[in-house]
């Protein structure tokens, strides 16, 4: 487990929308959802292996927050990184928080 | 290898080629086939359209391939003129001599010219060819020259060929003449009641009809023609055409001792052979049991069993079904089964309605309970879902089938599994529903592709959309999990309510949050209403799919793709050598697009902005190939450069390219414009396609490339170009309301009940009242236009989204790796 890593404002976040950073070296995907809600998952689109997710659409899959992969399409559930239009495919989830308006994330151990 | 001579290239010939060839994967014969005309096969049942403007290319019917000249050859321009049955061989018009071990004699008809008196004359015309029509083109164009007006023409025969004649000299601009030794028009499919209005109908479409009457003479008058009629009548006429019935072309078969029936036709058994084993006939110049089929669906058939037999079958045709449907000069008629109520006892119910100008006659078994036949006049909607009910058990009151009108979902259920839905193709209603099953066909175009159901007359698709929903396929319009409505439904809820917001909408009419199929379709109509602002303001940035959020095409490497709008394909050298600068500078792969302009990958999302700088201040545009937009206005040099041009395409290209741009649709839209018949820029393979004619354009919609190519449908003949872009303008604006998300114009239209026709009526004669609607529409997107990317450069909010890291604003992505080849960079 590493330490928490500070990313940016939360104000620096659209609503609905994702933005890409780097976290101890890894390339993770933040995202605010329309309630507010912060998620992280891996950058990463497990079927094409580009990074990517961050530029997905945000939306939900009977009130599950998700993602879709800009490239095929595959969406993500959020909360558990896993893929809801594919069985099996998941990507890694991340801690996130927001401490005096300054939104922290911490990568979990695969 | 066997060897297997087909004499005759027309519809049949080419059907039992093709059957062949689907059958006889291992190539046990080398097929020759010996056509007459200098065309190959073509459709001589839409010959009419011909005059529609409808090119001969249109009308061809040989696939790509099909003559590889080792498999199976075709020469055209050469008759047989002589069978060595003993010998098997043929001799042909050019001399050659080629041995067969199976002939098949495809011969056709030729057109029955009644003896008149005068029937040899310059300005007698037949209708049974290509050739047939260009020459009687020619006449009607120099006879008008001639006099300075219009040419005047008779048609004598008024069946549905003399019917498809007459409507050709109405579109050549005649009023013609049409003379029937019958008492009525059509006197083979209609009785007297459909024939009382089809007679109505068709004289008030300026023909005049002779019936009960025959050509006495036509003798020279002054360099016209004068015709005297059995009813004394004397018609002085530049053209006369003869389309009195065919007669079967049995000659060649009488020549080598093979007999014909009693009325012509060469003897065939159910086989389809004559009695020379080795030799068959099929078609037109086929006779069965003495009987001889002018239809091309018999032909078809026999063309089938001739195929099966050759690949080791044991086919029997079967006799053929007669039914015809038909819209004659714009009027519907129908005839099918025992329209004339010859079997025995048999009953007639029959709905005259002289307001609504329809007539409709159903012939019933003499206890009611079962369909033997039935005419339709003025209104043949109903004709794909009574004629395979044909001998069929009826549930209820055979009236109710005719008025009031039914609902044609309900008929197709109660047909039986035996029935034929497409009598083209001989498809039934089970086999459609089994390939439905087992493909999981889930759309009409599907369903044509895997049985060829509704690709011949395409009078049955409409049933083929309820056996789609018979078979328990979705045909929810919803457009998602949050949305209920179809994509035209939202349209109208936002243009009605005047919702701006995705969320309001959402909150309003769907629910949850939306999803990457809803979003970008609610993102692209409220673009649509010329009231939305920039495509990343506000709400609108979180809509948008990757490609319209950045402005630029995603590529597979999470890199993307930058096209500049180079209107009409043209541009000069100083621009062209900004791009190539730009190119270089950001080590970008580049490559010439098919639409005619430049295409630069593997620009990473920060380097987007920089680019897109240098680009607008050389004066470039966004080129919108990242939006479900307009995308190109192809064009060829036309008249400026070129010898053939006979208009400026380029020009318009860029008018129509410029007025257009940045318009968002259900999905992306590119057209053409060709400055000749030649068709170098492709437009017919076009969502709007342009061709220039000698007198102004021809306007082509509904074409597509891609994965399922189709040819674009003729809208409009030799217009101007304001009508042109006028036309234009209510097409697209009309596509974008109505059609569901991510629809290409080509099966939009396709899906339009009533077609082609349909659409005109709605585009040019405002058969809706919507066209001032569509015009305004049009003329907002036009004005309100702004430049995508200079909306970005100008503003830091926006600016602000092309980072690679919010937390690392400079760093590149890491994992984009590239490698080179043919000197440039790749995806790694």
């Amino acid at each position: 487990m590493t330490a928490w890593t500070r990313v940016c404002e939360y104000t620096d976040l659209l609503p609905e929308r994702g933005v890409a950073a780097l976290v101890a070296g890894e390339q993770v995907a933040l995202f605010r959802t329309f309630d507010g809600m912060l998620h992280v998952i891996g950058n990463r689109d497990p079927f094409t292996g580009a990074f990517v997710l961050a530029r997905g659409i945000v939306g939900t899959r009977g009130g599950a927050p998700t993602v879709a992969s800009p490239l095929f399409k595959q969406v993500f559930d959020l909360r558990t990184g896993e893929c809801v239009t594919e069985a099996g495919a998941a990507v890694p989830v991340h801690d996130v928080r927001c401490v005096d308006g300054v939104v922290e994330v911490r990568l979990r151990a695969p | 290898m066997n060897e297997l001579v087909v004499v005759g290239n027309g519809m049949v010939g080419q059907r039992l080629v093709d059957a062949l060839h689907e059958r006889d994967a291992g190539s046990a014969w080398r097929i020759t086939v010996i056509g007459e005309e200098s065309r190959r096969a073509y459709d001589r049942v839409a010959l009419s359209s011909y005059f529609d403007g409808v090119a001969a290319t249109e009308l061809d019917l040989v696939g790509a391939g099909c003559y590889d000249g080792v498999h199976r050859t075709l020469h055209l321009d050469e008759a047989v003129t002589a069978i060595d049955r003993s010998a098997r061989t043929v001799t042909t018009s050019r001399g050659r001599s080629l041995r067969y071990d199976a002939l098949v004699l495809a011969t056709g008809s030729a057109p029955f010219v009644p003896p008149v008196p005068g029937r040899e004359l310059p300005g007698c015309h037949v209708y049974r060819t290509l050739d047939d029509l260009d020459a009687i083109r020619a006449a009607a164009e120099a006879a008008a020259r001639r006099r300075g007006g219009r040419a005047a023409g008779m048609v004598v025969g008024g069946g549905l060929l003399g019917l498809e004649a007459a409507r050709a000299l109405r579109l050549l601009g005649m009023s013609p003449h049409v003379v029937e030794l019958a008492p009525r028009l059509m006197p083979l499919q209609v009785d007297e009641g459909g024939g009382a209005l089809l007679r109505r109908l068709i004289e008030a479409l300026d023909v005049t009809v002779h019936t009960d009457c025959s050509v006495r003479r036509i003798e020279c008058d002054r360099g016209r023609l004068l015709a005297v009629l059995t009813n004394e009548l004397e018609l002085d006429l530049d053209l006369v055409v003869f389309s009195a019935g065919v007669r079967p072309r049995d000659e060649l078969a009488r020549r080598a001792g093979l007999p014909a029936g009693p009325r012509g036709g060469i003897e065939i058994d159910a086989s389809c052979r004559t009695p020379d084993e080795r030799i068959y006939a099929i078609g037109e110049c086929a006779a069965l049991d003495g009987l001889s089929y002018g239809l091309v669906a018999p032909g078809y058939a026999m063309a089938e069993v001739v195929a099966d037999r050759l690949s080791g079958g044991s086919a029997v045709f079967g006799g053929a079904d007669t039914s015809t449907k038909l819209k004659l000069l714009g009027v519907d008629v129908a005839s099918f089964g025992d329209a004339h109520a010859r079997t025995p006892g048999a009953l007639e119910v029959t709905v005259n309605d002289p307001v609504e100008q329809t007539y409709a006659k159903l012939v019933v078994s003499d206890d009611a309970t079962t369909l033997l036949g039935g005419i339709l006049v003025g209104d043949a909607s109903r004709y794909p879902m009574l004629r395979p009910l044909v001998g069929a058990a009826l549930a209820g009151d055979p009236v109710g089938l005719i008025a009031p009108r039914g609902s044609a979902a309900a008929d197709a259920i109660t047909m039986p599994d035996t029935a034929q839905v497409c009598s083209c193709h001989a498809v039934t209603k089970g086999a459609i529903r089994e390939a439905i099953a087992v493909s999981a066909l889930t759309d009409v175009p599907g369903v044509k592709s895997c049985t060829k159901a509704g690709t011949g007359c395409g009078s049955c698709v409409p049933l083929l959309k309820n056996l789609l929903a018979e078979s328990g396929v979705p045909m929810s319009t919803a457009l998602c999990e949050h949305f209920g409505h179809s994509r035209a439904e939202l349209f109208d809820i936002v243009r009605v309510t005047g919702i701006t917001t995705f969320t309001e909408l959402v909150q309003r009419h769907g629910t949850g949050r939306g999803c990457d199929i809803c979003k970008p379709a609610v993102a692209s109509i409220l673009a649509s209403q010329s009231r939305a602002g920039h495509v990343l303001d506000g709400e609108q940035a979180a809509l948008q799919d990757t490609n319209d959020h950045f402005l630029a095409n995603i590529q597979r490497n999470g890199t993307y793709s930058v096209v500049p709008r180079i209107p009409g394909g043209e541009i000069t050298p100083d621009k062209l050598l900004v791009i190539a600068e730009v190119a270089r500078d950001f080590a970008l792969y580049t490559k010439i697009t098919g639409g005619q302009r430049i295409d630069l990958f593997g620009a990473r999302v920060e380097q987007l902005p920089l680019i897109w700088k240098r680009l607008v201040d050389a004066g470039f545009e966004s080129g919108h190939a990242y939006g479900k937009a307009v995308r190109t206005v192809k064009s060829c040099v036309g008249s400026t450069w070129c010898r053939y041009g006979v208009q400026d395409s380029v020009s318009l290209a860029i008018e129509l390219e410029l007025r257009y741009r940045g318009l968002r649709a259900p999905h992306k839209i590119k057209a053409a414009v060709s400055g000749c018949a030649r068709e170098c820029a492709e437009a017919q393979s076009k969502d709007v396609g342009i061709i220039a004619t000698e007198h102004g354009w021809n306007l082509y919609v509904g074409g597509n490339g891609g994965f399922r190519p189709r040819h674009a449908d003729l809208l409009l003949t030799d217009v101007d170009t304001a009508t042109l872009i006028r036309t234009v303008d209510r097409f697209l604006m009309f596509y974008v309301r109505t059609a569901d998300r991510l629809e290409r114009t080509a099966s939009w239209v396709a899906a339009l009940d009533g077609g082609i026709d349909y659409l005109r009526a709605v585009l040019v004669d405002d058969s809706l009242g919507i066209c001032e609607d569509l015009d305004a529409a049009m003329a907002k997107h036009v004005e309100s236009y702004a430049d995508e990317w200079a909306g970005v450069l100008d503003d830091p909010e926006r600016l602000s989204r092309f980072v690679s890291f919010v937390n690392a604003p400079g760093v590149p992505d890491p994992s984009v790796q590239f490698r080179t080849a043919r000197g440039q960079r790749t995806p790694a």
